[in-house]
């Protein structure tokens, strides 16, 4: 039998030198096809005497698996190396740039506007929008700042001309947003007349506004939001209990420091301005105001029609622009207003 | 108000810091703005007298003096100052003195002489710019002395921004009482003694405008001698206030307008004639003032005038002909109660303001007329010596002081805290509030110092501001829950935006006051509405459109070198309107605008790079409307290129434009070739539907694609409207899948290839209905366009 481990280990090594699949096919062929050496073999078995026979049989046998064995094994690497072959041809430059359209983005005060929105919805606050051309009404008289109030002057305060070319009367820009609430409070109120309680005012109002001011720090167009919750029983407790709050939410520093000062604004009575200070960061230990807030005076509640013994409530105002560049490090208001790509595109 | 810490603490000392004193002001609602040190530190510099001064042998600028630093034993000191001499008193800083920037005095040889010490320039010590040669002190300095001591060098400036409602905090005396309530430190405050009068000389006075002006406190005092020197004490209080010394006279008005916060003038008494009046101005009256500034005056300006001619802009500023001079030995004194009313805005009108006006504007304390004259009278004799008249007054109803109620109730309610009625009494006498207390009802009459306390809110503010507003507790709020709307059939701007960004668009936000020349070039606005007082001319009209601001963002980008420019912008515009709702004669609506220029993609390696054009942003804002279809009809419009314009029209109405850039204007804004811009009314694209479900067939589609040749001016929309309008049934998709003119079509006309859907939602379709139907189209095509089918 010496002969059939010859011909075992001449086939693997002929399947070996094989690189081709027909190749692989044809060497087979030499071994196990029809004339094959294997199956000559085989076909010899016959003549030999019957007491041979069976071990002779079982000696090819064993060496027709072999070859099979070796063979399939050889088949299956050929064929991996094919595959392999194929993907390297196939191989991308992964690190090449992706196709399309990329993202833009919002403004970066936008963003800050719908985190603020956000969050205040959270607790149950709608937001409001209102006229940008306001009425002297809505932006002064109904708020408690009466006619020989400083900021009413021309010094402040944009004014518009009438078709004739002269200042038009009681018309301007708005100087902050609370006429938004002095129209939401009039239409509350008018919603709700043939109650005896009327459910509780909460609102925001976003929006942009004006005044005649231009420097590094001020812009003669801006961003304010004011707030606004009205009911039986809302506090000075409660203003600061959703101040505070919200502003450790916008900054999202639990161990942001908040405090209230004593201030005076016209519409809020006791009045409080706000100033906060991070425990950590460029500006860390550092009061800054960011956001002015009061009990709303009875007066600003009897020219909406609410009767101040009744209801009570709290407004704030803060500028989104300034939280916006204490929240991503921006030191220049001007850039929110420049349209430079540059600059917008690092809030994508 | 700008102040000394030392000065105030004459009034009042609290056993406070400095740092802890600014606290407390700035919790008080008497926010420290500022707060400065008067000289940097140093250390070991004394009063010292030079005895002698000998040239140095070996150098020509320098001196060698014996000087006396009060320690008994004479100091040999080499100095370079060319003002020294012998006799005068200096600074001098002794060996192992630290003087600013860290320079220590040590014992050395100056061109081979010993020098132990060094004599001082304001310079050195850091507290004047004044380097030209040694600070001279005055010749009762005692010699010995720190200087830090002698001068008062460790005193603090500090400003206040004082809220319009704390006028009664314009002086010293009012800071006190603040401080006084706050501490619980007694304040001492001035009391002068009533001066002797010995002169019988008086000038009369009447209260014409009794409204305006109802005290006048007049008083002549003769025999002064204008040109003494201020004292040093007095100089160095009111220049820590920010107040320049002048004269010993206009010292001292400012000294007790500084003490008690009362503005005085003094008037040349010999350039008076007969009474003195408080008087509106007369038709064309017309006053030289101090700041050598002729304003005529309008007839509501309250004036003093004598029986001649006017004296003064009352509570603003004197009159230059009646003023004092160094050579005034005669003077009219006045010290008044001008109402907040009569005063507030006037100066301002004129151009300028005074210490006087800012104080009258926000009230003055009507209660401390007499105090204020008389300390003045006390100071003037001290100072500058003379003979005092009686002191006339005159008096016309003074500004009423109403009686507040307070209910302890209502401060629990407003402050979400309970306070007792003993702990409002105990604030009440804390601040010096007169009040009567009847159970839990407080009745308090506000003193003539404070403007700010009308209501009852008003006290609940002084009751909180001394308790302290950080001593309130912030708890979560408690209230009803109720859920807001959420509205599904209105689509929220945000994510209007966000659609916008996701197609590459970046947000801008532009000034709402814009260049007339945009509102003429991109709206056809020949009139815009004006501003009556811009901040600039180019900001001088309302826009109407947005588009003219993300030209200019396109065009100070391309500076900049971006080369890609997309940019949106939502905001509101502004037209003139009869029926403007909610405002009369405005129409003020929200836009949305948006612009893009450059690479129609981002600049890559595996796109060909091409030009952004019409029907890309036209897709974007097919994808900003979905599920919306509008519409787009062919339009004219100031901004765009009229052959390359629409109307996006939705639901028959007319929502926004959309276009090329008018040649015009590309080349008057210097733009390399044209954006593509479009505007919408933020209104309509808020607008969504709520989804309807509709059957979906489980038949299977038949899909027939058809070629015709129509006239070049057949608009698209024309054809597709009707062919899909007189299509049988069973045709559900009309699409347009291929444009072609050229070779084999002849000119002036187009092929239009459609792929066309059919489907049936009970069954499948049979060959023969779906040829009938297509030759349907066909034939509607043939006679409605006179198309002619391609095969």
């Amino acid at each position: 039998m010496q002969n059939l481990d010859t011909i075992v280990r001449e086939a693997c090594d002929a399947f070996a030198a094989t690189q081709d699949p027909d190749m692989l096919e044809q060497v087979k062929a030499r071994y196990l096809g029809k004339s094959g050496q294997i199956t000559e073999l085989l076909k010899g078995l016959g003549k030999l005497p019957p007491e041979e026979k069976k071990e002779a049989g079982a000696a090819i046998n064993l060496a027709k698996v072999s070859i099979e064995t070796a063979l399939n094994a050889r088949r299956e690497a050929i064929r991996l190396a094919a595959l392999e072959a194929r993907l390297a041809e196939e191989a991308l430059d992964v690190t090449l740039p992706g196709r399309g359209e990329m993202r833009g983005g919002l403004h970066p005060v936008t963003r800050t506007l719908e985190r603020i929105e956000g969050l205040f919805r959270s607790i149950g606050f709608e937001v409001a929008d209102g006229p940008e051309i306001e009425t002297d009404f809505h932006n002064f008289t109904a708020l408690n700042t009466p006619d020989d109030h400083p900021a009413r002057s021309m010094h402040d305060t944009f004014y518009l001309q009438d078709e004739s070319g002269k200042v038009a009367e009681g018309i301007l820009l708005r100087t902050h947003t609370s006429p938004i609430q002095v129209r939401y409070m009039q239409q509350h109120v008018e919603k709700y007349k043939h109650l005896e309680t009327m459910p509780e005012i909460r609102v925001i109002a976003p929006g942009r506004v004006y005044r005649v001011d231009s420097d590094a720090t001020h812009s003669p167009m801006f961003h304010q939001v004011e707030g606004l919750w009205i009911g039986e029983n809302v506090s000075f407790a409660d203003l600061k209990g959703v101040v505070a709050d919200f502003l450790r939410r916008f900054f999202e520093s639990d161990d942001l420091q908040v405090r209230f000062r004593p201030s005076f604004f016209p519409f809020t009575e006791p009045s409080a301005e706000i100033d906060v200070a991070f425990m950590s960061g460029a500006l860390k230990g550092r009061w800054l105001e960011i956001a002015g807030c009061g009990m709303v005076h009875p007066n600003v509640l009897r020219h909406v029609g609410i009767d101040p013994e009744k209801y009570i409530g709290f407004a704030f105002g803060m500028g989104p622009d300034r939280l916006t560049m204490l929240r991503y490090g921006v030191n220049d208001l001007r850039l929110f207003f420049d349209g430079d790509l540059r600059f917008l595109r690092q809030f994508v | 108000m700008k102040f000394s810490e030392s000065w105030l603490r004459t009034f009042v000392d609290p056993k406070l810091s400095g740092e802890e004193l600014s606290h407390l002001l700035t919790m008080a609602g008497l926010e420290v703005e500022e707060e400065e040190t008067v000289a940097p530190v140093f250390s070991d510099v004394v009063v010292a007298q030079v005895l002698e001064v000998n040239k140095h042998p070996d150098a020509d600028r320098l001196n060698v003096c014996r000087v006396d630093i009060g320690d008994g034993s004479p100091k040999q000191i080499v100095c370079g100052a060319p003002n020294v001499a012998a006799g005068l008193k200096v600074p001098c800083a002794l060996v192992g003195a630290k003087l600013p920037g860290d320079f220590v005095i040590k014992l050395a040889k100056v061109r081979g002489i010993e020098s132990s010490g060094m004599l001082c320039s304001a310079k050195e010590l850091g507290i004047a710019e004044d380097a030209s040669g040694l600070l001279i002190l005055p010749v009762d300095a005692p010699v010995g002395q720190s200087i830090r001591q002698y001068l008062d060098l460790d005193d603090r400036l500090l400003t206040l921004k004082l809220t319009p409602n704390r006028a009664d905090c314009l002086s010293l005396t009012g800071i006190a009482r603040e401080v006084a309530a706050l501490t619980g430190e007694a304040a001492r405050y001035i009391t002068p003694p009533q001066v002797s009068v010995t002169i019988p000389d008086v000038r009369e006075i009447i209260l014409d405008a009794p409204e305006a002006c109802s005290r006048y406190c007049g008083r002549i005092i003769t025999g002064v001698d204008a040109r003494a020197p201020t004292p040093e004490w007095m100089k160095r209080r009111i220049e820590r206030s920010g107040i320049r010394s002048i004269s010993a006279l206009v010292d001292i008005t400012n000294y007790v307008m500084l003490e008690l916060g009362q503005p005085l003038h003094a008037f040349d008494n010999t350039k008076l004639c007969g009474a003195i009046h408080a008087r509106m101005a007369k038709p064309g009256e017309k006053l030289l003032l101090l700041n050598e500034q002729t304003i005529a005056v309008d007839d509501d300006v309250l004036m003093i005038a004598d029986d001649q001619k006017p004296l003064a802009m009352a509570g603003v500023m004197g009159g230059e002909e009646s003023g004092i001079t160094l050579d005034t030995s005669e003077l009219f004194l006045e010290s008044a109660y001008f109402s907040p009313t009569a005063i507030a805005g006037r100066a301002r009108r004129y151009g300028f303001g005074s210490d006087a006006s800012h104080r009258f504007e926000r009230g003055v304390d009507f209660g401390a007329t007499q105090t204020a004259i008389e300390r003045a009278t006390q100071l003037i004799l001290e100072i500058c010596s003379g003979e005092a008249g009686p002191l006339v007054e005159a008096v016309a109803d003074l500004p009423p002081r109403q009686p507040v109620r307070l209910r302890v109730s209502r401060v629990g309610r407003v402050l979400g805290v309970p306070f007792s009625a003993a702990a409002i009494a105990d604030i009440f006498t804390k601040l010096g509030l007169p009040f009567v207390q009847t159970g839990d009802e407080f009745v308090v009459t506000p003193p003539s110092y404070r403007f700010d306390i009308e209501i009852e809110e008003d006290l609940i503010e002084e009751i909180v501001r001394l308790h302290g507003y950080d001593n309130i507790p912030a708890p979560a709020p408690k209230g009803r829950l109720s859920m807001l709307p959420q509205t599904e059939s209105a689509r929220h701007l945000s994510n209007i935006r966000q659609t916008l960004a996701n197609s590459g668009y970046q947000e801008v936000v532009n000034f709402a006051f814009v260049e007339e020349s945009w509102e003429s070039d991109f709206s056809g606005n020949a009139d815009p509405i004006r501003l009556a007082n811009p901040i600039a001319s180019q900001m001088g009209v309302m826009r109407s459109s947005l588009f003219g601001g993300l030209v200019a963002n396109l065009v100070t980008n391309l500076k900049r070198k971006q080369g890609r420019v997309r940019v949106f912008e939502t905001g509101r515009c502004f037209k003139r309107d009869k029926v403007g709702v909610p405002v009369d004669g405005f129409h003020q609506p929200w836009r949305l605008s948006a612009l893009a220029f450059g690479a129609a993609l981002p600049e890559q390696w595996g796109v060909s790079s091409r030009q952004v054009d019409f029907f890309d942003i036209k897709g974007d804002l097919e994808k900003l409307l979905a599920p919306l279809v509008a519409s787009f009809e062919k339009t004219t419009h100031p901004a765009l290129h009229p052959g390359r314009s629409a109307a996006v029209v939705l639901d028959g109405e007319i929502i926004g434009v959309i276009g090329e850039l008018h040649p015009a204007w590309v080349q008057k804004y210097d733009l390399p070739h044209a954006p593509v811009v479009f505007e919408l009314e933020l209104d309509a694209l808020r607008m969504a539907t709520l989804p309807q479900y509709a059957e979906v067939s489980r038949f299977p589609a038949v899909i027939r694609d058809m070629a015709v040749v129509v006239d070049q001016e057949i608009a698209l929309k024309t054809l597709q409207d009707g062919l899909f309008k007189n299509a049988p049934a069973l045709v559900k998709e009309l699409r347009l899948f291929d444009i072609y003119t050229g070779k084999g079509i002849d000119s002036g006309k187009k092929s239009l290839a459609f792929r066309i859907v059919m489907q049936d939602t009970q069954r499948t379709l049979q060959d023969a209905e779906v040829d009938a139907a297509m030759q349907h189209l066909v034939a509607y095509l043939q006679s409605a366009f006179a198309a002619q089918l391609r095969v």
